[in-house]
């Protein structure tokens, strides 16, 4: 059944992604990969891979923006992007064939691949490209929030972590509850000013992003001032012999 | 968004079996002469039903898994093209029946009239459904428009009116169905420009700000794609056409119409027979031509909210 | 089904990832990250980081995830492979282990018995240096060395000489509590993961990052502060850091005073054989003036205040000024003054200025010093620890120049102003550093050294003292085949790998016989003006026929540019294959609270007819009746090959590859017996062995007794003597005095001035040489590279994953120069330098420096290498801008030096310069089309897949 849960679902897993700490690695992507094409939509088909045209399935990408302030230095801000677990997400509700669904239980919004024709309307009907037809198999894969990892029983708890969150080594990827006001995840919304990606689109992504602080170009204190001359008569070495002789 | 064939021709094509069925049924509700002709009649739902299970044939061509298709019926409930699936199939049933009842129980049996009543009651939302597929979808301004619904089924009608004309060319009313047939083309071209007129000028939803929420800080430009590699967001939703080869189209498009609605004038003027089918018949391949164009462009100009994330404005 | 999901469709959420989980390091870099290697089915399932690992602490890589790849990847070679056709066709034929073992064996037993340096064994991105340099002197060559000469040797040597370790695998910042971190043109370096690891922490705690580059990316992206520096002139950068905190006198004279040579006595008298040297007593102990006495004693003694200025007659009549003050007088120079470097860094003064007070405030205005009674090395008492929280790293944005030793030393002495070594919050040693400054080895070579049929003495690398040192022949020319440890590169710490090739061809200093490389894609991104090295390695004696270098062997585990100009090909195991150590004998994994090392072990058993390298180099030994190699009897010493050398081989008696589990019991850490059993061991412990320091031993490592006896205990350094920062280089100044006409080891004459000039023991910088030789109107930029993170050089692109993230390089402009020629994003330009020209497709920067031009480094192939298509994007779109960078510099006096540095020999990649132009139409219609000679890839490699349907071992329902 493709229509969303009807009353909000008692927990909003998710991701929170800061932008100010990623360095644009790469690792949460290819972990990704490497955790998923053995994992639930496995697998993550590679087309002409030793080729001219080599193309596959990802279900993160990140992407680098450059923003330039009126003042300023210009600005280079790293962007992973994976499926956003959308509270409205349409994406679901367009799916004819009830391959697409969102969890009740915690938001996750999943496709069952075993019913999924290959129509395509859900990657058109996600406004941030967040998911994408396998080019070898013909179903839509996208983020699962490695929903076979972070309920996996046979993982030690403390690893029971979506693969990119876990390998992130700037550590810029959040994972927890964003209906529990009191979670890390939503605190850190609180304290960073987390925000949603197009809210215009009303898709109310679960998916936060910290937004990158204000560049500092004074001092982890108050910028400091400017050094004193240490001794303005006699130079350096006149101060050499103060500091020296007593 | 890429324009794929299949989907150009699955909307075009039943679009236009469509129209024809809806008006063959209006015809035997309202008891119109031509009606009771059999061969009208017959040869009509022939073409619509031919013209309608080619456009859906079409249409799974698009599928990768189309031996899942019959999963598609299932969620009516929110989707668009699933609600698209069981109309056509709803409609297809009472359609069948008329096209076999007309011969054996007469144009104005209780029964004949039923079928007439649901297939052309279908006809309309199954078009309507159609269009919805594409203006329920937020991401895509030029989709996510209130005329798309109603350009659809005019330009439906249109076509289907233009075969309808060229089909009672030995039948009573050719010649009006001729002028209506004109009419509503041209009205379906007139509103086709406003709606061209409006995503000219409306303002995107999203920008690379606002998908990036980078805005905050300043002007944002794409440094790096995430993969050099090709992907599928990218060939499915990152097609670009040139304005100017847009424009040309356009024009091309609205030409060909116009010469559709001028045969179909002269088809008109001269009533009947030979006469009016030889103007007829290439103006509904022109009504269909146009449509073609038309639907080309539906798509090809359409820009993909998702290619703000690629650095192209959407 | 558990709760997670109970009212959700049915989907199994427990299912065990996998049957089989074991240990093992990565190697798809050189980081040496510990990796769970997940095993289904037995194929490989996932790879993730260990969490218990000391280096990555669980996280792991974009290369490291994509390690799957590397192993599915058919460009491995299959099996040894001899050339038949012409060097460089690519026609070879398939032979089997005992003709490979026994072509190579009479080659090199021949060599050994007229003329060991005919052998010429340089080995690259490998980490068992412990055993091939080891290897190399028991042959008997001297000609041998790694990667680290086109590294990052400068970075090495400076901080050897002068504080007695550098950065990556020397030492880290102290994450936890700096207050201010200066990250130097670092785009990824060695420690990958331990870098990132260490900035989130800063984020999280709000320290201050500025990052020096002329590019902001990657870490620059996430700085506070981006300071976009014009290449080359960061010396001027940093020295007029140290002047602003000299005016005001934010510097810690008491640390200078006590741990370094600051206050020690430098003999002025100009033209004798004295001048400059540090003043000793008879026993050899350097005098300082103490200012209560007024009476030069030996260092450091005992309650004295050590004059730190002045001029002082010694007894003996010599006139002596203390370093420091000759330090001082030095920075104090107006060439130095912020307004002065302005035009030449790009860096205003005020930001100079500012910065300099940051420092001091995060220097001098901490919370970090607490009381803790500890004793040094020369039996001071200290009742403090202080702390200095300011930190610096750096890596080759600032060592690969030509400038570039002198400019890591200034970093190294704005450490020393600061007092801001391995303090609280400072920069911190990893065992096994401190070593002395400089380490005791010497290099070998010398011609005494080289005996046919007989090994050398010691090792061919090691550290030189003085002119007397180096490797010189009877000519007193160069007696290496790089010229290391010649008056071109005395300082030559690792080798320069980057001129074999040349020197070789030139038959410069000597012709050689055999070139034996391994792990290194010398014939493509290694070595700079590709195109003509490609040439000289198939180039041949017109009298004789002969190749100019006779016979190349070299082991790669893939399709490499490389293979292709073998003679003899060694295929090699995949690092999944096979066991490895990562040694404190060779590049330590330590950080700065524990010792550490490491083992790969063999997870999956090769598909194909390869070998480990380091045991087919064991073998070889064995056949060539080395030494070390066989046992009395001339069996081979090491049977059960690299691993049983791994467990039984001692360099010392208890000292071994491994430092871990020693001793019969495996309870001795450090030094101790054999132990059979200790492999067993390191598996059980997750393939890595961890020492914590003790507490006490934490802090001020270079004199802290504590340490150095813990350090001795455990067989880091020979004698537990305190180490001596040396902020006055005098084993510089010996060179300059050779330079000055004194001493028996003179330099010809066309070098003495750039002696003269380079060997300096005070803070220096001069322009990168090629600057100096630049016309600035032709070519106004400056063309570097950088790591893309997720790419490890030239190897990765054989990565079916890896390589759709970078399939081919761009060419970064600066907006400015855009608009100046009108380029618009995607458009094709050529890149030209003296020495040639590229094609490019630019893509426009803003955060870029205004003179500099960057791109990827080798993600540009030739087409055929690597197993590829030949139309791949790396070979059509991509491009190598080491075509462009010239391994020599224009001619001076007749002779044309290596694009190196002076001191060291570091390979100057940086200092190339160039111009942007716009290609014509014409040309840009088909810039996408391969501009190299298509490579015929080898026989016998795997057909490439069309489509890979990877489920990591599942079985499961194939959705097609
Ligand atoms: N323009 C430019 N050029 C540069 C640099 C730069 O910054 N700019 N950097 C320089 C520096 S610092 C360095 S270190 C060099 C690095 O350059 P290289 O040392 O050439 O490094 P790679 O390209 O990684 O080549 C390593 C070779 O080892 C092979 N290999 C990989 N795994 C294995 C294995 O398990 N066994 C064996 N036997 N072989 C294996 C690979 O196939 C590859 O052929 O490049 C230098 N060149
Ligand atoms: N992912 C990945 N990791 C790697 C490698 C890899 O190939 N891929 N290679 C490994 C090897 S062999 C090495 S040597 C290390 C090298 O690690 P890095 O030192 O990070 O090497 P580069 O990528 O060359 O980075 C050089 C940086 O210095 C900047 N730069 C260039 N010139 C100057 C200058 O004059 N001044 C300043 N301040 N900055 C300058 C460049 O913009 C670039 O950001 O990385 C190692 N780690
Ligand atoms: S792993 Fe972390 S730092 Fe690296 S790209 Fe992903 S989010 Fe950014
Ligand atoms: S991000 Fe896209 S795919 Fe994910 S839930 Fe939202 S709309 Fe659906
Ligand atoms: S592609 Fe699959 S999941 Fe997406 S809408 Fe079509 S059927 Fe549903
Ligand atoms: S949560 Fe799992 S599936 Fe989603 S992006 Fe991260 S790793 Fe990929
Ligand atoms: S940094 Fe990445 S590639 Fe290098 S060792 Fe660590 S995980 Fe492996
Ligand atoms: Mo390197």
């Amino acid at each position: 059944m493709t229509s969303l849960p009807t009353s909000p679902t008692e927990k909003r897993l998710g991701l929170v992604i800061d932008l100010d700490t990623c360095v644009g690695c790469q690792a949460c992507v290819v972990n990704c990969k490497e955790w998923n094409t053995g994992g639930y939509p496995a697998p993550l088909s590679d087309i002409d891979p030793y080729g001219a045209n080599p193309t596959g399935a990802w279900l993160n990408r990140v992407h680098a923006f450059e923003v330039e302030p009126d003042v300023g230095s210009p600005q280079v801000v790293h962007f992973p992007k994976s499926c956003l677990h959308c509270q409205d997400a349409a994406c679901v509700t367009v799916c004819p064939t009830g391959a697409s669904y969102k969890r009740e239980s915690d938001g996750i919004v999943l496709v069952d691949e075993d019913r999924c024709m290959g129509c395509g309307l859900c990657a058109w009907a996600c406004p941030y490209g967040a998911r994408e037809m396998d080019p070898g198999v013909g179903v839509m894969k996208k983020c699962t929030l490695c929903v076979d990892r972070i309920y996996n029983e046979t993982i030690a708890e403390e690893e029971r972590l979506p693969a990119c969150v876990r390998t992130c080594p700037a550590k810029a990827r959040h994972f927890g509850d964003l209906a529990d006001p009191s979670s890390d995840v939503s605190r850190l919304v609180a304290e960073r000013g987390g925000m949603d990606l197009m809210p215009e689109m009303g898709y109310r992504p679960t998916n936060q992003y910290l937004p990158p602080r204000a560049r500092r170009e004074g001092c982890s204190s108050q910028p400091a001032k400017a050094l004193e001359t240490a001794n303005p008569e006699g130079g350096f070495l006149a101060w050499l012999d103060r500091i020296l002789s007593d | 968004m890429h324009p794929a064939p299949s989907v150009i021709a699955f909307t075009s094509l039943s679009g236009a079996g469509y129209g024809l069925l809806f008006l063959l049924s209006l015809g035997s509700l309202l008891r119109f002469s031509w009606a009771d002709d059999r061969v009208v009649m017959g040869v009509g739902l022939a073409i619509a039903l031919g013209f309608i299970a080619f456009g859906l044939l079409a249409s799974t061509r698009h599928l990768r898994r189309p031996e899942r298709a019959r999963y598609a019926f299932s969620q009516w409930r929110s989707s668009w093209l699933s609600r698209e699936g069981v109309l056509a199939v709803a409609t297809f049933l009472p359609a069948g029946l008329l096209f076999l009842s007309l011969p054996l129980l007469g144009s104005s049996g209780w029964f004949t009239l039923l079928c007439a009543l649901l297939a052309g009651v279908g006809s309309v939302a199954t078009v309507f459904a159609t269009a919805m597929i594409y203006a329920s979808l937020k991401p895509i301004r030029q989709w996510h428009h209130p005329k798309v619904p109603l350009v659809y089924m005019l330009m439906g009608l249109a076509s289907g009116a233009a075969m309808l004309a060229a089909l009672l060319s030995f039948a009573v009313g050719g010649s009006w169905a001729s002028f209506i047939a004109a009419l509503i083309l041209l009205a379906a071209w007139v509103l086709k420009r406003l709606y061209w007129n409006d995503i000219d000028t409306m303002k995107p939803f999203s920008t690379m700000e606002s998908a990036t929420g980078l805005g905050r800080i300043g002007k944002v430009k794409l440094l790096e794609p995430p993969h050099t590699g090709e992907n599928y967001l990218l060939s499915e939703m990152g097609y670009r056409v040139a304005r100017k080869h847009a424009a040309k189209l356009r024009l091309l498009a609205q030409a060909i119409a116009l010469f559709a609605v001028v045969l179909l004038v002269i088809a008109g003027l001269i009533g009947s027979g030979w006469g009016q089918l030889i103007f007829a018949f290439p103006a509904a391949v022109m009504a269909l031509a146009s449509i073609a164009v038309e639907r080309w462009l539906f798509f090809a100009e359409a820009k993909h909210s998702v290619t703000l994330y690629y650095g192209k404005a959407a | 089904m558990p709760d997670g999901a109970a009212p959700d469709r049915p989907i199994a959420l427990s299912l065990p990832p996998s049957d089989e989980v074991k240990t093992s390091t990565c190697y798809m870099c050189a980081c040496r990250c510990g990796i769970r290697v997940h095993l289904k089915n037995g194929e490989l399932r996932y790879i993730e980081g260990n969490p218990d690992h000391p280096v990555n602490r669980g996280v792991l890589c974009a290369k490291g995830s994509a390690g799957i790849m590397n192993q599915l990847s058919p460009a491995k070679l299959r099996k040894p492979l001899k050339r038949v056709g012409e060097r460089g066709s690519g026609d070879f034929v398939e032979i089997e282990w005992d003709e490979a073992m026994t072509i190579a064996t009479d080659r090199l037993a021949k060599i050994r018995e007229s003329d060991p340096k005919k052998l010429a064994f340089f080995t690259g991105r490998d980490q068992s240096q412990g055993l091939t340099g080891w290897w190399a002197s028991q042959f008997g060559t001297p000609n041998h060395a790694a990667h680290g000469g086109f590294c990052s040797v400068n970075m090495a040597a400076a901080g050897l000489y002068t504080i007695g370790g550098a950065f990556w695998e020397f030492g880290e910042p102290d994450w936890e509590q700096t207050k201010i971190f200066l990250l130097f043109g670092v785009a990824e370096d060695h420690d990958s993961n331990p870098i990132k690891l260490g900035l989130a922490r800063l984020k999280e705690r709000g320290a201050k990052i500025v990052s020096i580059n002329p590019v902001r990316g990657g870490y620059s992206a996430i700085a506070d502060e981006w300071i976009s520096i014009t290449p080359g002139s960061d010396g001027l950068f940093i020295l007029s850091l140290c002047r602003e905190l000299l005016r005001a006198g934010k510097i810690d004279v008491e640390f200078l005073a006590q741990f370094s040579n600051a206050g020690h006595l430098v003999i002025d008298k100009p033209g004798s054989d004295t001048h400059g040297l540090i003043a000793k007593d008879e026993h050899g102990a350097p005098l300082i003036w103490d200012r209560l006495t007024d009476l030069p004693v030996a260092f450091p003694g005992q309650n004295v205040s050590p004059a730190m200025k002045g001029r002082f007659t010694l007894p003996d009549g010599r006139e002596v000024v203390p370093a420091f003050e000759l330090v001082a007088r030095r920075l104090s120079e107006d060439q130095f003054a912020p307004e002065a470097i302005t035009a030449r860094t790009g860096v205003a003064p005020e930001t100079i200025r500012r910065l300099a007070a940051e420092l001091a405030e995060a220097a001098f205005e901490n919370d970090l010093t607490r009381e803790e009674e500890w004793e040094d090395g020369w039996g001071r008492k200290h009742s403090k620890v202080i702390g200095r929280a300011v930190t610096a790293h750096a890596m080759r944005g600032v060592s690969a120049h030509a400038n570039g030793f002198h400019t890591c030393r200034a970093i190294h002495i704005l450490q020393l102003l600061l007092g801001a070594i391995d303090r609280p919050g400072a920069w911190r040693y990893k065992p096994p550093f401190p070593r002395p400054t400089p380490p005791g080895q010497k290099p070998t070579g010398k011609p005494h050294q080289v005996v046919p049929g007989k090994p050398m003495p010691g090792p061919p690398l090691g550290f030189v003292t003085g002119p007397e040192d180096l490797l010189l022949n009877a000519e007193g020319g160069p007696q290496r085949i790089d010229k290391a440890y010649s008056w071109e590169a005395p300082v030559a710490a690792h080798g320069l790998m980057h001129m074999v090739i040349t020197n070789a061809w030139k038959g410069d200093p000597y012709p050689i016989d055999t070139l034996f490389l391994y792990m290194a894609n010398m014939a493509w991104n290694s070595s700079m003006n590709t195109s003509r090295v490609a040439e000289m390695l198939t180039d041949k004696d017109t009298t004789t026929g002969d190749y100019k270098i006779p016979f190349i062997i070299y082991a790669d585990a893939f399709a490499s540019e490389t293979v292709n100009y073998a003679d003899l090909a060694l295929p090699d195991t995949t690092y999944l294959e096979r066991w490895d150590c990562i040694s404190l004998l060779d590049r330590p994994i330590c950080d700065a609270h524990a010792a550490a090392d490491a083992i790969r072990q063999p997870i999956l058993k090769p598909d194909r007819d390869v070998r480990p390298f380091q045991t087919v180099l064991l073998d070889l030994g064995a056949r060539l009746g080395l030494p070390g190699l066989v046992n009395e009897a001339g069996e081979p010493r090491y049977p059960g090959g690299y691993a049983d050398y791994i467990v039984n081989h001692e360099r010392k008696p208890g000292i071994g590859p491994l430092a871990g589990f020693r001793g019969a019991d495996g309870q001795s850490r450090g030094r101790g017996a054999v132990n059979p059993k200790q492999l067993e061991r390191y598996i059980e412990n997750g393939c890595f062995w961890q020492e914590p320091i003790p507490a006490d031993a934490q802090h001020h490592r270079f004199a802290n007794q504590a340490y150095l006896d813990w350090a001795l205990e455990m067989g880091f350094i020979e004698s537990p003597a305190p180490i001596l920062m040396q902020l006055y280089s005098e084993v510089l100044q010996r060179f300059k005095l050779a330079a000055e006409g004194h001493g028996e080891v003179q330099p010809p004459d066309q070098l003495r001035d750039r002696i003269k000039r380079v060997f300096d023991p005070l803070p220096l910088w001069y322009p990168p040489f090629e600057d100096e030789s630049n016309d600035e109107a032709a070519y106004p930029l400056h063309g570097i590279t950088q790591r893309p993170m997720a790419m490890y050089h030239s190897w990765h692109s054989q990565n079916a994953w890896l390589r759709q993230i970078h399939g081919a390089n761009r060419l970064y402009i600066p907006k400015a120069l855009a608009e100046a020629q009108n380029i618009a994003d995607d458009d094709w330009v050529w890149a030209e330098s003296r020495n040639g020209k590229v094609k490019a497709q630019v893509r426009i920067m803003t955060a870029l420096n205004d003179k500099t031009v960057w791109t990827w480094n080798a993600i540009g192939k030739k087409p055929g290498a690597w197993n590829l298509d030949p139309k791949a994007p790396e070979a059509t779109r991509g491009f190598l801008l080491n075509n462009l960078i010239d391994e020599l510099l224009p001619e001076q006096g007749g002779y044309r030096y290596a694009n190196s540095d002076p001191v060291t020999g570091q390979a100057a990649w940086y200092d190339m310069r160039l111009r942007v132009v716009k290609m014509t139409e014409a040309e840009a219609r088909n810039a996408d089309k391969a501009s190299e000679a298509e490579l015929k890839p080898p026989p016998g490699l795997a057909t490439p897949p069309e489509r890979l349907l990877y489920r990591g071992g599942n079985k499961g329902s194939d959705k097609a």
